[in-house]
């Protein structure tokens, strides 16, 4: 009887638990949508930043033309005259999902724009991806932990500053993917079912169509299965998680177009493939030990060591060989930018300077996953009690996340699961164990002022004995999953008959902690406290620092807020003023909006992947006027548009940009050197600035007619006064400068009709334009 | 003398192991034997796969990827579905053989039709 009313009270609580997790779940989806709406509320649902334009532009082409139209899409309104193959380019899983998404609401006739599902994309899959953490910890630690670091991640200003509304970048569902994959590989590793294993290459396909980060994935998990082999880890349920994982997942790696061959045949993949190899071997050796004798064992092992090493040795040499005869080893730029942080800066310098490829600072850490950075090292040591299969797994995650992180700043994105997960374990780990204290010690608190009747005497010396023996398993069985039950007075009449039973077993059970009560009831506070630091700061990183949509600036001033709108102002006036078919140069990081907004072809885009067409178009920059109006007449282009910040004080326009021109530029064409623009290997562009510097198209287009804003030309970013103030255009015209001088535009001069005089030829005119390489033989130069 | 008396100890070792494999294997279950039979069957497809293309050379790669990449994978899944399958396992006695040979169905389901759309 007893029994039975014990069970159904138990499966109460269960069922209550499950419940309470339930909900507590989708307040966490909400919360993590909600704090990413920051951007929409301060400005407006717009798409932010430069990439997601791109995107953008592509997902408006999938909606309109299709499927089939988009997988063969050749974009000819970009890198002129290259053009660029769409189908055969693109990570297609951010816009495919979007598609889809936009087109299941529409068939259900919600009509939302395709820009608003771009928007909003980002925030639904934030949700998915806090759902997919709480999954994953589960399969790790347990409910409770699980529930914390999903809440954790709804919040860490890391992955909010990715995945903010308008962010629509690739890592916006790249995130989720990764999470739910790395959760159903650990599902099939704790589980060692097949269906669990095809999901998992399932969802990998999809974190393959998603991001180039799938990398990270294809190699983390095989140095987890040679972890898992190396320490005596190895069970056939890792045979079940690894192998069909390799197999199907290089098959469907392989059919995203991105991809392709690649797949089996660079070194990001050759990892996958080495342990695939030393897996099968070791599942072959403990099957034939698992049938062997002992003795015979051995004798098997010395014939097959001296036969197997020579094969081996054969095997590995002609391995070594295929991809030592390759200059990279088979990996790609990026990869190996990764692997050795120097080597971006010596030989690839278009990935050096990038922004975000940057290595991060230290206060940066703490800005990004604020408390989490020190709950960490807890987490790691509770890993390690007990250690499991998943929690081997989720250290290494954290240590190799963490390397990565310090190479450059855009992988602290990945970092961020990592530090919720083992944040969400210590943060779990610890209130289990004061809530066990308190609970272990509150009934003694609270019937004392009774008298002893003889129930509450028995409870008192049960508990008294919970405290002495200090390892008791009923008080493990109450506080499983974390969850606070109160203690009903049959239990404790059980566990009085099982105190003896127990004592008996305690000898091998594990002492459980158990700490005073006023400390429990202050450290609990505590944590509360941090938790709400964290949450403070979260919420004050979402709508301060990350919701920034960079295409629309604001400035507070004392006569109240100004919006600086002039980069939109610009890409409309381009797209009422200039005929359909004009081509735009401009430097490679607004190629996409201009693209996007202004529907205008571009020369360079961010995408980056022709050097030497960047490269054309930074030596065009750094040259004189007649030479640049040489390289880009010879282009095709009409208007040239650079980015000037100097009236505002807007700090990333071209000028603070022109280095990285005159170094790229310099790494293709010899004839730009970085030293002729620096005055004492200093960067100027006063009075004490080179001649080069101040001839320089870059220079010339920026400064022209700017002494007329305040008569002196001072320059708010650089804080100086321009060098050359008075001077004339030759070869350009401007046609439009925004409200704020933000954007200038400038249209090729057409060359004169008619030659006035004799066509004077000076020595160094035509040795610039020899070393150019453009001037068609018997043609006149009608500017001479 | 020495090196005689060794290379024929190492032979008569040799003939001894390979005894006590085979009455060991022949132990095995009968359901058992059958999987290993098409696991052999699997790879050895593969081989003759890479030996034709060795011969003939790759050109419609993704064929070939495919081609071998299918029989390495149902290789794999069958091994997977022995060790379900297998009464000694102690982790797998409360899987049903059933539910085995289910989840062995789906995945190559799954792989077939990558297979079919790959080989273009």
């Amino acid at each position: 009887m007893e029994d039975l009313e014990i069970e159904k009270g138990s499966k109460l609580r269960f069922a209550f638990g499950n419940v309470l997790s339930l909900f507590i779940l989708l307040l966490i989806g909400v919360l993590a949508f909600s704090i990413r709406l920051f951007s929409v509320i301060k400005y407006e649902s717009v798409i932010h930043e430069f990439d997601p334009y791109f995107n953008y532009r592509v997902t408006q082409f999938l909606t309109k033309n299709g499927i089939y139209d988009f997988w063969n899409w050749f974009d000819d309104r970009t890198w002129y005259p290259l053009g660029r193959v769409i189908g055969g380019t693109v990570y297609p899983g951010l816009t495919l999902t979007a598609g889809t998404l936009w087109w299941i609401l529409n068939s259900l006739n919600i009509p939302l724009s395709v820009e608003t599902v771009c928007v909003f994309t980002a925030p639904i899959f934030s949700a998915f991806a806090a759902w997919a953490t709480y999954l994953l910890t589960k399969e790790v630690k347990g409910t409770g932990a699980g529930l914390t670091a999903a809440v954790l991640l709804a919040m860490v200003p890391s992955y909010i500053s990715r995945s903010v509304a308008g962010s629509y970048d690739n890592e916006a569902v790249a995130i989720f993917a990764l999470i739910f994959t790395f959760y159903l590989y650990l599902k099939t590793l704790n589980t060692g079912s097949l269906f669990y294993a095809t999901l998992n290459a399932l969802s990998y396909f999809y974190m393959v169509c998603s991001w180039g980060g799938y990398t990270f994935i294809i190699n983390l998990i095989p140095m987890h299965a040679l972890l898992c082999i190396v320490t005596g880890r190895y069970s056939s349920r890792l045979y079940i998680a690894y192998a069909p994982l390799i197999v199907l997942g290089t098959l469907l790696a392989s059919l995203v177009p991105v991809v392709g061959f690649n797949a089996v045949m660079t070194s990001e993949h050759f990892a996958s493939f080495l342990v695939f190899i030393i897996i099968h071997v070791v599942a072959l050796v403990y099957y034939i030990k698992g049938i062997l004798t002992p003795k015979m064992f051995k004798v098997a092992v010395t014939l097959v060591v001296s036969v197997g090493m020579i094969v081996c040795f054969a095997m590995v040499a002609v391995l070594v060989a295929l991809v030592a005869s390759s200059p990279t080893k088979g990996w790609s730029g990026r990869s190996l930018s990764l692997l050795d942080p120097t080597y971006a800066s010596k030989y690839i310098p278009i990935i050096a300077s990038v922004s975000e490829h940057q290595p991060p600072t230290w206060p940066s850490y703490f800005m990004d996953i604020n408390v989490l950075a020190f709950l960490v090292p807890a987490g790691i040591i509770a890993c390690f009690l007990p250690l499991s299969d998943a929690s081997s797994f989720v250290v290494l995650y954290i240590v190799t996340s963490v390397y990565f992180s310090g190479v450059m700043v855009r992988l602290m994105l990945v970092l961020a699961p990592a530090a919720c997960i083992l944040s969400g374990i210590a943060l779990s780990e610890a209130f289990d164990v004061f809530t066990r204290s308190i609970k272990c010690q509150l009934p003694d608190l609270l019937s004392d002022p009774q008298p002893a009747a003889g129930d509450t005497a028995s409870e008192n010396s049960a508990v008294q004995n919970d405290i002495v023996k200090v390892d008791k398993h009923s008080t493990a069985q109450k506080s499983d999953e974390g969850l606070k039950e109160r203690p009903s007075k049959k239990n404790r009449k059980k566990e009085k008959e099982h105190v003896e039973k127990v004592s008996v077993k305690a000898r091998k059970e594990k002492r459980l902690l158990v700490l005073p009560l006023e400390t429990s009831v202050i450290a609990i506070l505590l944590l509360v406290l941090l938790g709400a630091f964290y949450v403070v700061h979260c919420v004050w990183a979402a709508a301060e620092a990350y919701s920034a949509p960079s295409i629309v600036l604001t400035s507070h001033s004392h006569d109240g807020l100004h919006v600086f709108d002039d980069f939109r102002e610009a890409y409309a006036w381009l797209s009422h003023n200039t005929e359909v078919d004009d081509k735009v140069a401009s430097w490679w990081d607004y190629g996409y909006q201009t693209t996007a907004m202004a529907n205008r072809t571009v020369i360079v885009d961010n995408n980056t992947w022709n050097n030497t067409h960047i490269a054309t178009v930074g030596t065009a920059m750094s040259s004189p006027e007649k030479a640049a109006w040489d390289i880009f007449d010879s282009l095709d282009v009409k208007y040239v548009l650079v980015v000037f910040g100097g009236l505002v004080g807007y700090p990333s326009d071209d000028i603070n940009k022109f280095l990285w021109m005159v170094r790229i530029g310099g790494g293709v064409f010899p004839h730009i050197k970085e030293p002729d623009y620096l005055r004492d290997g200093q960067y100027r562009i006063d009075s004490q600035a080179t001649p080069t510097m101040l001839n320089c198209l870059m220079y010339k287009l920026s400064y022209y007619r700017f002494v007329e804003t305040d008569g002196k030309g001072f320059d708010r970013v650089r804080r100086t006064e321009i060098g050359k103030k008075h001077f004339k255009l030759t070869h350009f015209e401007e046609v439009f400068t925004t409200h704020h001088w933000m954007v200038r535009i400038y249209k090729l001069k057409s060359p004169k009709n008619r030659i006035r005089g004799k066509t004077k030829k000076s020595k160094l005119k035509t040795s610039t334009a020899a070393k150019l390489k453009k001037v068609d033989q018997g043609k006149k130069n009608p500017w001479h | 003398m020495a090196k005689l008396s060794s290379s024929s100890s190492t032979t008569s070792d040799a003939k001894a192991l390979f005894q006590t494999l085979r009455s060991a294997y022949s132990a095995t279950p009968i359901n058992l034997k059958i999987i290993d039979l098409y696991v052999i069957f699997a790879i050895l497809t593969a081989l003759i796969q890479v030996v034709y293309m060795a011969l003939v050379g790759s050109f419609p790669f993704n064929s070939f990827l495919s081609g071998v990449l299918s029989c390495v994978g149902t290789a794999v899944l069958a091994v997977c579905l022995r060790i379900q399958v297998n009464k000694e396992n102690k982790e797998f006695k409360d899987l049903p053989p059933e539910r085995a040979f289910a989840d062995f169905v789906l995945c190559n389901l799954v792989l077939h039709l990558v297979i079919m759309n790959f080989l273009g």
